[in-house]
């Protein structure tokens, strides 16, 4: 679905802004990233809801795992799930946004390194809203904020490619720090939030 | 067959507050192996918190849990089977594959025994999404087979079973508390089991 979504957005774009392919390849970097933000946020409330829902939260609290490691298992099956087929998807959508072909490996690689951020930082947003009606639209306010800089280092590593010499290297290190950091710290947040969510 | 539990467990001055409102305070039991307690009381009184409480799930206002015996290291949440309103079965999933992704999780194992416990075995390849209301709790109950584990904590547990299942069930707590394991039941409806203790909340106002 988030896939769909994902081709949906991208398509209607050009059609928005009229055949100038010079401009087209311009914002080919900085739509390819919002559209992947958006597509990944349509499916992070699943995370933990249907864990919720049907009761399975209770069970693993009291099972013999610690909780942030649940919660961690559960945000990287949404990168895998979500964020990885996102990922393979946007070079072919880069296509429909007149993206130079020099630029699609740079592309593939910031995803991938910002990808995991996405996913574990969705999955915090996820559990804090767990139990409340509607909580899609407040898990968007929570979360898109937190991803204002890996939308900045996202797009500035494939931009040098469009628009100018810059170093490749700097953004995509940047990329992996966010992701490595949000691995390491997102678990905890989101296992504090779903024991909030068990009362 | 698991060796027989050794576990007992005391509860000493419980509190419980919801939303700003008490619900009960100065709770006190002592279950040795083998015990049963069965919490009764109108709705609203606070059983399923306090079934909550000793799972934890949910923030003790005052006194404390504490478990004495040979696995008394290990945290009371982990001791605990919870069986509440939930099911907990997805219904993306087969009941075998239900009861041993539960078996697996919660490090027990005997799977067909606990496909047996409850009759489920004729059911084991038919997902979970198709079962009826009581066969599904059904599921949920069965859990408690799939993995040993001395406290059982039984939310309402015969609610949408059928009398024959009831039977079952009585038999299974029995089976349970012969093993040296403990129950903790909240209930409407008279199981045969031979509660030691009852716990009845909000009758403050009415004595």
């Amino acid at each position: 679905m988030a896939l769909g979504f994902y081709l949906i957005v991208i398509v209607i774009i050009p059609l928005g802004l009229g055949p100038n392919l010079n401009l087209l390849a311009r914002i080919a970097p900085g739509i390819l990233w919002v559209g992947l933000l958006l597509a990944a946020l349509l499916s992070a409330g699943r995370i933990f809801e249907s864990d919720y829902e049907d009761g399975t939260l209770d069970v693993i609290a009291t099972g013999p795992l610690p909780l942030p490691v649940v919660a961690g298992a559960k945000c990287l099956a949404h990168w895998v799930a979500t964020g990885i087929p996102l990922v393979l998807l946007a070079p072919v959508l880069g296509l429909l946004l007149n993206l130079p072909l020099s630029a699609f490996p740079s592309l593939a690689l910031a995803m991938l390194a910002g990808t995991p951020a996405v996913s574990f930082i969705a999955g915090i947003g996820a559990s804090l809203t767990l139990g409340l009606r509607r909580s899609g639209l407040l898990l968007a306010l929570l979360v898109v904020p937190l991803y204002v800089p890996i939308l900045i280092f996202g797009v500035s590593s494939v931009t040098p490619y469009v628009s100018g010499p810059n170093s490749l290297w700097q953004p995509l290190l940047i990329l992996c720090a966010l992701s490595l950091a949000s691995i390491v710290l997102a678990p905890f947040a989101a296992a504090a939030a779903l024991r909030n969510a068990l009362r | 067959m698991s060796p027989p539990f050794t576990i007992s467990f005391e509860a000493r001055d419980i509190a419980c507050e919801r939303g700003g409102r008490t619900l009960f305070e100065g709770l006190n039991f002592v279950l040795e192996p083998g015990g049963a307690l069965l919490v009764s009381g109108p709705n609203g009184t606070g059983k399923t918190s306090l079934l909550r409480q000793i799972a934890g799930f949910l923030p003790l206002a005052s006194g404390r849990f504490s478990a004495a015996g040979a696995e008394a290291a290990t945290p009371i949440a982990e001791l605990c089977h919870y069986v509440g309103h939930l099911n907990a079965a997805k219904t993306a999933m087969s009941v075998r594959e239900n009861l041993a992704f539960w078996a697996d999780f919660l490090e027990g194992g005997d799977l067909d025994g606990a496909l047996d416990a409850f009759g489920l075995a004729p059911l084991a390849d038919i997902s979970a999404g198709l079962l009826s209301a009581g066969q599904k709790r059904k599921l949920a109950l069965s859990r408690l087979f799939a993995a040993p584990r001395p406290i059982w904590l039984l939310d309402e547990p015969s609610v949408s079973l059928d009398a024959a299942s009831v039977k079952r069930l009585d038999a299974a707590i029995r089976g349970h508390l012969k093993q040296g394991g403990i129950a903790i039941v909240s209930t409407h409806v008279p199981l045969k089991t031979k509660f030691a203790q009852e716990l009845a909340l909000g009758r403050e106002h009415a004595a």
